[in-house]
């Protein structure tokens, strides 16, 4: 392993800037320092312009996702020594419009995160237990059925990942869809038919051709792929169900 | 911040040729046309089979044609593409469960091979009997 490396970083300053340009700077490589370490390396030692986001430096935060070598990543979890001998290329995440640097603008995806309605849906009284506002019980099975869902930490890799909304930006996206999945799955939310009615128009899960790249890039092994296929299935079924059965039996 | 100063990127033409995960899928949705050309094919057997004798005769001849024949081949190069990787697809889309129990991919694809080996076994005997 050589002693040092060539980071390829793409800089925009949208004051001087009429489009981004990469620029090239060398960091040190060492085993154990990641691709977001060689960021703050650049930042600390060499150019204190360079910007990007990033927080928790463990995977948890979901802050410093940026497209290396073309592929979406955890800069935080992503080893300089697996691109040795270099050059490695470090681009804002694709599909977002550039803010500056490596920091992308994703007030697209807040926008439509609330029209999935994410949080636990009631149509009843809930009956609850314990001390206070008291708490739904629930099996370890029920748990399980939506844990992988609720995994999201919305990096928004798979956003950059799918060429459905970098080709159609009115796409819901995967990360969305997974997430209204994880309520429609958890066993106290009454809310799947609310959700349905958004995620049955077109630029829902319809919109998604199953490409399957969004689950390939999750690095908290959520599968938006899977749960916009089952909702194609389930959105089939209530058609078909709507269509065969009298209205009272649906 | 202004509105204005995002800077936007535009999608490549050429996205699925970077990528051998985007290029595959670019293929299988590309198959549709090839399984389109042999539901015409097989539409235009029908038709002879049902007019005449001279008339299955001509089709037999049209079919043999090396330009049919080089198509049917690559025909059968995208349907076979198009089922191995929607079978290999099929257990993220059906979250199949027997007795509480989730059933592992590898048998729902296992499945559908079977199922393919019974329906192909089938139709060799209606041929060939």
């Amino acid at each position: 392993m050589g002693d040092s490396i060539s980071l390829r970083v793409t800089r925009y300053r949208p004051d001087k800037d009429r489009e981004p340009a990469s620029q090239e700077y060398d960091v040190p490589l060492r085993k154990e320092l990641t691709v977001l370490d060689a960021l703050n390396y650049v930042k600390n030692e060499v150019d204190t312009t360079l910007t990007f986001r990033w927080s928790c430096r463990m995977g948890i935060c979901g802050s410093c996702g940026m497209n290396v070598n073309g592929e979406p990543r955890l800069t935080c979890a992503t080893f300089l020594s697996d691109y040795a001998p270099g050059p490695v290329r470090v681009e804002p995440l694709a599909n977002f419009p550039i803010v500056r640097d490596l920091v992308v603008d994703i007030s697209d995806f807040l926008a439509k995160l609330p029209r999935m309605k994410p949080w636990i849906i009631r149509d009843d009284d809930a009956v609850l237990v314990g001390e206070g506002d008291g708490e739904y019980l629930q099996t370890p099975e029920e748990l399980e059925a939506y844990q992988q869902f609720s995994m999201c930490i919305n990096c928004m890799l798979c956003y950059a990942a799918c060429p459905v909304y970098g080709l159609d930006p009115d796409f819901v996206g995967p990360a969305a869809i997974a997430l209204a999945e994880r309520y429609d799955l958890d066993s106290r939310d009454h809310g799947a038919r609310e959700r349905l009615d958004v995620l049955i128009e077109r630029e829902g899960v319809w919109g998604c051709t199953f490409v399957g790249e969004c689950t390939r890039v999750c690095p908290k092994h959520v599968d938006p792929a899977g749960a916009i296929q089952r909702y194609k299935l389930k959105a089939a079924t209530e058609s078909v169900k709507a269509f065969l059965l009298p209205r009272g039996a649906r | 911040m202004s509105e204005q100063l995002l800077y936007r990127r535009r999608v490549s033409t050429w996205w699925w040729t970077r990528k051998r995960t985007y290029f595959v899928f670019v293929m299988r949705e590309l198959s549709s046309i090839f399984i389109a050309w042999f539901v015409v094919f097989l539409l235009r057997l029908l038709s002879a089979v049902g007019d005449s004798r001279s008339a299955y005769d001509h089709f037999l001849d049209w079919a043999s044609s090396p330009l049919v024949v080089a198509l049917n081949v690559l025909t059968l190069v995208f349907i076979t593409l198009h089922a191995v990787t929607w079978f290999s697809l099929t257990p993220q889309a059906m979250a199949v469960q027997v007795r509480g129990r989730a059933v592992p991919g590898s048998v729902i694809i296992a499945a559908q091979y079977v199922g393919l080996a019974i329906v192909s076994a089938f139709i060799f005997w209606l041929v060939t009997r």
